[in-house]
């Protein structure tokens, strides 16, 4: 099983040590893991604010980097549904296809394909899961409350694997945390009163770290957490599940 | 007057943080009451498909269906219009007025007569309509636009209701029981009822195979209007068609339910004839929608059937009301409707979304309301409507972000700014260092870890 | 071209390829063990009130015990000279309308709405212009959802009917739930029983 590595622009600058969790998490279960180091970005930040036509370099340099895995692997849901529903190229398009049928985020990875039951993984403390918009209802990694169907949860799945974890419930299951790419910054104000909801949230319920498939919500939300001098910190899902007592 | 961005009046709306939670959990209760209703309809998730491929196949048969209802319409002994856009409407509704030397006008709840801004058009012909839904009564009376299609007054607390109708109607002064200012509104309404001469309503739904039409209300004011005067105008626009009167049951099954929690309206009325001695006229408008219709990424906007589920289940409409969306849809499918409308004036409103997609699952329709959001930001921006600032710093993002070499670059150059001159970014030029800290820079990146480490 | 050919012709030539009409399967709908039972919870739930009586006799006992200082009408079965007389009614003649009896044809389950005809309203304004408001509906009447509804009546054949389901309401006001908007106050079924075997 041939597996790659893609990491996110802003994981690879800013939160690397999620992205080692992730390589190491991966490694654990014997898999031979390539990390191509041309890679730079899916080009949703560019795509979502209505540039998708300027995507084209970002996605020929995907498929350059990214064919000819069995698996792809990212440990965030965004960029993935960005790349199933947008990676195409002009030049290449059955590659891309294909990277477009090999993507997955790490939970569905872990759960879905490597069907993993049990996890040498301790955490313990109170934990409030956010739910990442994207992976949740775009990749279907959770149920969402809008629908009335069978509850499930990937993330879910695998953190109740982690000894010790105590999983906090929340009084709004699935709102979304205001990040939304560059909405971040263009609609400061709403982006931040929904950041700020969100952790008061988590707060509220007793968390004492929030996890997420997503670090752009968590960075987020990072940025609300500190400014508030809140002791409430944020941890990627890939470390929590990589986390072990040493 | 130039009219405020979303993101300009949002930033307005949220000054008042207070407020601002008061109006997010209020319609987040409605939200709630949503959800408990569809729990208790099993079938809820068929019950949207199925509502979802009648409104997919009408849209495919639109001009046979119009053609088919008039006819049926016109055999009942309602009079058929039809207004190619606003304008036309407004002057049609007019036209019937003068004829008839109409003075005394009530209206109940008619989205398209905000859109067509009929009311204003009116008034300047010296004409004035009284709207007797109790939330546009309201806003009437505060001479404000409605800012949710289906609770126009979701924005007012009561105090504020109490101030206006002091003012206006004589109620008591810091009296702010809604049942005692309910009774105020009845009172005062109900005389302009009897006295009516013209009714105008909306159309929830227009039934082909039957030429009649169906309006929902709560209050009972649709009927007290339409009974009473002599003339009675309905207004819709051709989307609100369905195919055959059975359809109804997945329909009415599904708009109460998703717009307020309700299992039906308390009003479902059914219109087929005029009563005897009376004049019963149809509007049927066009406004875009027919030019909507023909643009295949977001012709599924047109299957809305107003119920404002979608208001109510988004985390920035409940943080920045109605009012910032400056039309008189908002909302989410107010951001995909509007910019058919006139896309300069609507070009900030699709990107007045984290594209959460918490709409599109709780729309009856099953619209696609978040991926539309997204189809419609390329448009605006391939037709020119980015901010020139927007446009250049992502062609510059472009240029970075394809070449490897640019990108490791830029990163290590942003790392060690943060690190070493935190200044340069922590300051008032930097949106997003107003309220949150910037991540903390760690001294490499996960690419030059990996050189180190395992290559 | 008038503004109708031209709205008919966009929308024939902007109009996507045929999409096939879904087939309702009754099979797949909710399924109550006693209609009767949930329209009367469904009722109360939205504030209306539930009566139950053996026969119409029972209901114009009542009707005849009703207050008479008000100005109360009983259009149930009435005679052709009092409908004529009913429906030459104007708004102004029924303004301190108090007291309304009409028949229901149907109730729904799923709601506890009840399909009134113009036929029973015999003045179409009677029962939204009437401050309480007293339908009679037999219990073997009872459909559980509205696609039964649907089924049962075809609401062509009458100029105007109505699905009522409970007093009018508003909650425009803060969201508090007020009874009484317009429409009447308060609105009591009158259920006749089925027959005991």
């Amino acid at each position: 099983m041939k597996v790659a590595l893609f990491i996110p622009c802003y994981v690879d600058q800013f939160y690397p040590k999620a992205a080692i969790a992730t390589l190491e998490l991966l490694e654990r279960f014997g898999l031979e893991v390539s990390y191509p180091k041309n890679q730079t970005c899916c080009g949703q930040p560019m795509a979502n604010s209505g540039f998708e036509h300027l995507t084209k370099g970002c996605n020929n340099l995907f498929v350059e980097n990214f064919s000819g895995y069995d698996y792809i692997v990212c440990p965030s849901g965004s960029c993935v549904m960005h790349i199933k529903d947008h990676l195409h190229t002009e030049e290449s398009e059955t590659a891309a296809q294909d990277i477009r049928n090999k993507v997955y985020e790490l939970t569905e990875f872990l759960v879905d394909v490597l069907k993993i039951e049990k996890l040498e993984a301790s955490f313990p403390h109170k934990v409030g899961l956010h739910q990442s918009c994207h992976g949740q209802r775009g990749l279907k990694l959770s149920q969402m409350t809008e629908l009335m169907a069978a509850p499930f949860s990937k993330p879910g799945h695998l953190l109740s694997m982690v000894k010790g974890l105590e999983l906090v419930e929340l009084d709004r299951k699935d709102e979304c945390c205001g990040f939304g790419g560059t909405f971040c910054v263009t609609e400061e104000a709403v982006s931040v009163k929904m950041g700020k909801d969100r952790v008061l949230d988590h707060e509220r319920n007793g968390a004492e770290y929030i996890t997420a498939g997503d670090l752009s919500c968590l960075m987020h939300m990072e940025g609300i957490l500190k400014r508030r001098g809140s002791k409430v910190k944020i941890i990627h899902i890939a470390e929590i599940l990589n986390h072990h007592l040493s | 007057m130039k009219v405020q961005d979303h993101a300009q009046a949002a930033a307005q709306f949220i000054k008042d943080e207070e407020r601002t939670d008061w109006h997010d959990e209020t319609l987040w209760f409605v939200r709630q009451k949503r959800d408990l209703a569809a729990h208790g309809i099993p079938e809820w998730e068929q019950l949207r498909e199925w509502a979802s491929q009648i409104k997919d196949h009408t849209l495919s048969n639109l001009s046979h269906y119009l053609e088919s209802f008039e006819q049926k319409a016109i055999a009942n002994g309602i009079r058929v219009h039809w207004a190619a856009d606003g304008e036309e409407h407004n002057k049609i509704v007019h036209q019937i007025i003068a004829d008839h030397d109409l003075k005394r006008i009530v209206k109940s709840k008619s989205m398209l007569t905000e859109e067509c801004h009929l009311n204003e058009y009116l008034i300047q012909k010296g004409i004035s309509v009284v709207d007797t839904d109790l939330g546009e009564r309201i806003v009437q009376l505060r001479k404000e636009a409605p800012s949710h299609i289906v609770l126009p007054a979701i924005h007012l607390k009561k105090q504020d209701v109490s101030d206006t109708f002091h003012d206006l109607l004589d109620t008591e002064k810091g009296n702010n029981d809604p049942q005692y200012l309910t009774e105020a509104a009845r009172q005062h309404l109900r005389d302009y009822f009897i006295a009516s001469e013209l009714a105008i309503t909306g159309v929830n739904f227009a039934i082909a195979e039957t030429g009649g039409f169906v309006v929902c209300t709560n209050e009972g004011n649709a009927d007290m209007g339409a009974h009473t005067a002599n003339v009675h105008i309905a207004c819709m626009g051709i989307e609100k068609i369905i195919p055959k009167a059975e359809h109804l049951g997945v329909f009415l099954r599904l708009l109460a339910r998703s717009a307020t929690g309700q299992p039906v309206t308390t009003y479902s009325s059914h219109f087929h004839r005029p009563r005897e001695g009376q004049e019963m006229h149809l509007v049927i408008v066009d406004n875009g929608r027919t030019r909507q219709l023909g643009r295949a990424d977001f012709r599924n906007s047109l299957k809305c059937i107003r119920c404002a589920a979608c208001f109510n289940t988004c985390p920035v409409y409940r943080r920045s009301g109605g009012h910032s969306y400056h039309t008189a849809v908002a909302g989410p499918i107010g951001s995909i409707l509007n910019p058919n409308l006139d896309m300069k004036a609507n070009a900030d409103l699709p990107f007045a979304s984290t594209l959460c997609g918490s709409c599109s699952n709780v729309c009856p329709v099953k619209i696609d309301i978040h991926e539309q959001l997204y189809k419609w930001r390329q448009v605006i921006v391939q037709a020119g409507y980015a901010p020139v600032s927007k446009k250049l710093g992502m062609e510059g993002m472009a240029a970075v972000l394809s070449s490897p070499a640019l990108y490791h670059f830029s990163g290590k150059m942003g790392r060690t700014t943060l690190k070493y001159a935190p200044f340069l970014v922590n300051n008032g030029f930097n949106p997003w260092y107003k309220q949150r800290d910037m991540p903390a820079p760690p001294a490499e990146s996960f690419g030059e870890w990996y050189q180190k480490n395992r290559s | 071209m008038n503004s109708r050919d031209r709205i008919l012709q966009a929308a024939a030539e902007n109009q996507p390829a045929q999409r096939d009409l879904p087939v309702i399967g009754f099979e797949r709908l909710i399924r109550y063990d006693e209609p009767a039972v949930v329209f009367e919870q469904v009722l109360t739930k939205i504030g209306g009130q539930l009566v139950r009586v053996k026969n119409l006799e029972e209901v114009k006992k009542r009707f005849a015990e009703a207050d008479q200082e008000k100005f109360c009408v009983d259009a149930i079965d009435c005679t052709e000279e009092d409908r004529l007389k009913i429906q030459a009614w104007k708004a102004t003649d029924l303004a301190l309308l108090h007291t309304l009896y009409i028949r229901g044809s149907f109730g729904v389950a799923e709601n506890s709405a009840v399909w009134v005809d113009e036929l029973a309203m015999v003045n179409r304004l009677l029962p939204f212009i009437c401050e309480h408001l007293f339908i009679v509906l037999e219990e073997k009447e009872i459909v559980p959802t509205m696609h039964h509804a649907y089924q049962k009546t075809d609401v062509s054949r009458t100029g105007f009917g109505s699905f009522i389901a409970g007093p009018s309401k508003t909650a425009d006001i803060e969201q508090s739930l007020v009874i009484g908007a317009h429409g009447p106050r308060s609105l009591t079924i009158y259920l006749i029983e089925n027959d005991a075997l």
